[in-house]
């Protein structure tokens, strides 16, 4: 039997899930709520949102991607699909990797898209607003990463979105600093410095999620299981 | 090392060994604070605020040390299933946070007479703070998980996650450009603090590693019998548990 059958009818499945039962839909628009509270908050003087309008979308993604965590393994592991997974005919490494790489695609990337939107909202220019979307492009594979093995370890634990964000956020650290410091520098260019280092290190980031998530998730997910 | 896997033996052998731990504790504190706090010279520059040096040096070298002891038990414990190992990462962890937080509050106390500010978000200090956020992390998980093998699992995996954030922390003052000192003790051409200060540094780091280690001992020797209280508690009722509080008296 092929393996990418199983692994293509998961990631089909959890793909239609997020976006029929509107998790997609509702962390797109909470990402956009925070956005618009920006203005209200600090005022709408052009340079000052130049200066802080990226590293605010930046934790405004990182906001919303912590709200979907959640219910990444705790539904599954609650409807018994996770049993199934570990009995599946596919690798159970390449399933968890699937469920990261779905959680992605279906949170990671429209919100960098809608990032770009965001950026010219707050009066970025669009170089800037590219630049910044870049940069999420960039990290949001990190933070689908990590943020699956912290969901994967805390699935069990109930009313655990608390724990979740508190085990998560320092893992999110180096994201925000590296990707929040490039996006920022973009929008305010003082040659000759340049993003690239920046992105550079938030690239290498990513990779080092991704690396401990396929060491790591398929423990985390089978943990739950037994 | 394989013996001590070996519960009774570690009993046995921690037994021997406290005695003595705790006693080289006291002795190590006992010369190190007055060198420290009284005998030792003001810096030319710092005068006496120099002196928190030896309250937060040890703390900050044994914290992401402590970490790193808990990690390779979590690796032991959840590769190797290592019989002692869960308990010993389990009675790292609390240690290993108050260690930091002592670091990051005397570092706080110095930094305001010497920089002019209590918190500067350098690369050495976040990451150290992020590193006391990864410690009550993996303390919350695995308290919050009710099944005791899960909850070991939990949290070793996570701390698996974080060791990460070693060598950033160690390799922060290097890497950008800080306001936190870089290594004054190991170094190539050996450590460049003077004899008068090295010495009762020395002193301090060895009181805080004897007094982690007496600690732990005495954690881990405590889980234990715990665990075998619940256990047999759980089998034969509360003539057990009589019998296991009256061995151990």
């Amino acid at each position: 039997m092929s393996h990418a059958h199983p692994l293509i009818a998961l990631l089909k499945r959890d793909l239609t899930l997020a976006f029929r039962t509107g998790g997609a839909g509702l962390s797109l628009a909470f990402f956009l709520l925070v956005i618009v509270l920006l203005p209200f908050a600090a005022g709408t003087d052009p340079a000052l949102m130049r200066r802080i309008g990226p590293g605010v979308i930046w934790i405004a993604v990182l906001l919303a991607v912590l709200l979907t965590l959640e219910r990444l393994f705790q539904a599954d592991l609650e409807a018994g699909v996770l049993d199934l997974l570990v009995a599946a005919p596919a690798a159970f490494e390449l399933l968890v990797l699937a469920k990261a790489l779905a959680h992605w695609l279906a949170i990671g990337v429209p919100l960098t898209v809608l990032a770009i939107v965001a950026g010219l909202m707050l009066g970025l220019s669009l170089d800037a607003a590219l630049a910044l979307a870049f940069t999420l492009f960039v990290g949001t594979p990190g933070l689908s990463c990590t943020g699956a093995i912290a969901g994967a370890l805390t699935a069990g634990v109930r009313r655990g979105s608390l724990l979740l964000t508190l085990l998560v956020l320092p893992l999110y650290a180096p994201f925000v600093i590296f990707g929040a410091g490039a996006a920022t520098l973009a929008a305010n260019p003082t040659p000759p410095e340049t993003p690239l280092p920046a992105i550079l290190l938030l690239g290498a980031c990513s990779l080092a999620a991704a690396l401990t998530a396929l060491l790591l998730l398929p423990s985390a997910v089978k943990s739950q299981v037994d | 090392m394989l013996t001590l896997a070996n519960p009774a033996k570690f009993m046995a052998l921690s037994a021997r060994l406290l005695p003595w731990l705790l006693g080289l504790t006291v002795v190590a504190f006992a010369a190190g604070l007055p060198l420290a706090l009284v005998f030792s010279p003001p810096d030319y520059q710092q005068s006496e605020a120099v002196r928190i040096l030896y309250i937060h040096v040890p703390a900050a070298i044994l914290a992401p040390l402590v970490y790193a002891g808990m990690a390779a038990a979590a690796f032991s414990h959840l590769v190797w299933r290592a019989p002692l190992a869960d308990i010993a990462a389990e009675a790292l962890a609390p240690m290993g946070a108050v260690l930091t937080a002592i670091a990051l509050a005397t570092g706080m106390l110095w930094g305001k007479p010497m920089w002019g500010a209590f918190w500067v978000w350098d690369a050495r200090l976040t990451s150290v703070l992020v590193l006391f956020f990864i410690y009550l992390g993996v303390i919350a998980l695995r308290q919050s998980i009710e099944d005791q093998a899960k909850a070991a699992r939990a949290s070793e995996i996570l701390t698996l996650v974080g060791v990460i954030d070693l060598p950033i922390i160690h390799f922060s003052v290097y890497w950008w450009n800080t306001l936190h000192q870089r290594s004054s003790l190991f170094r190539a051409g050996g450590p460049s603090i003077y004899g008068s200060m090295l010495w009762p540094l020395f002193i301090m780091i060895l009181a805080y590693t004897a007094l982690v280690a007496t600690a732990l001992l005495l954690r881990m020797r405590t889980m234990i019998i715990r665990r075998r209280i619940k256990s047999s508690a759980g089998r034969e009722g509360s003539r057990a548990v009589v019998r296991e509080a009256d061995a151990h008296a």
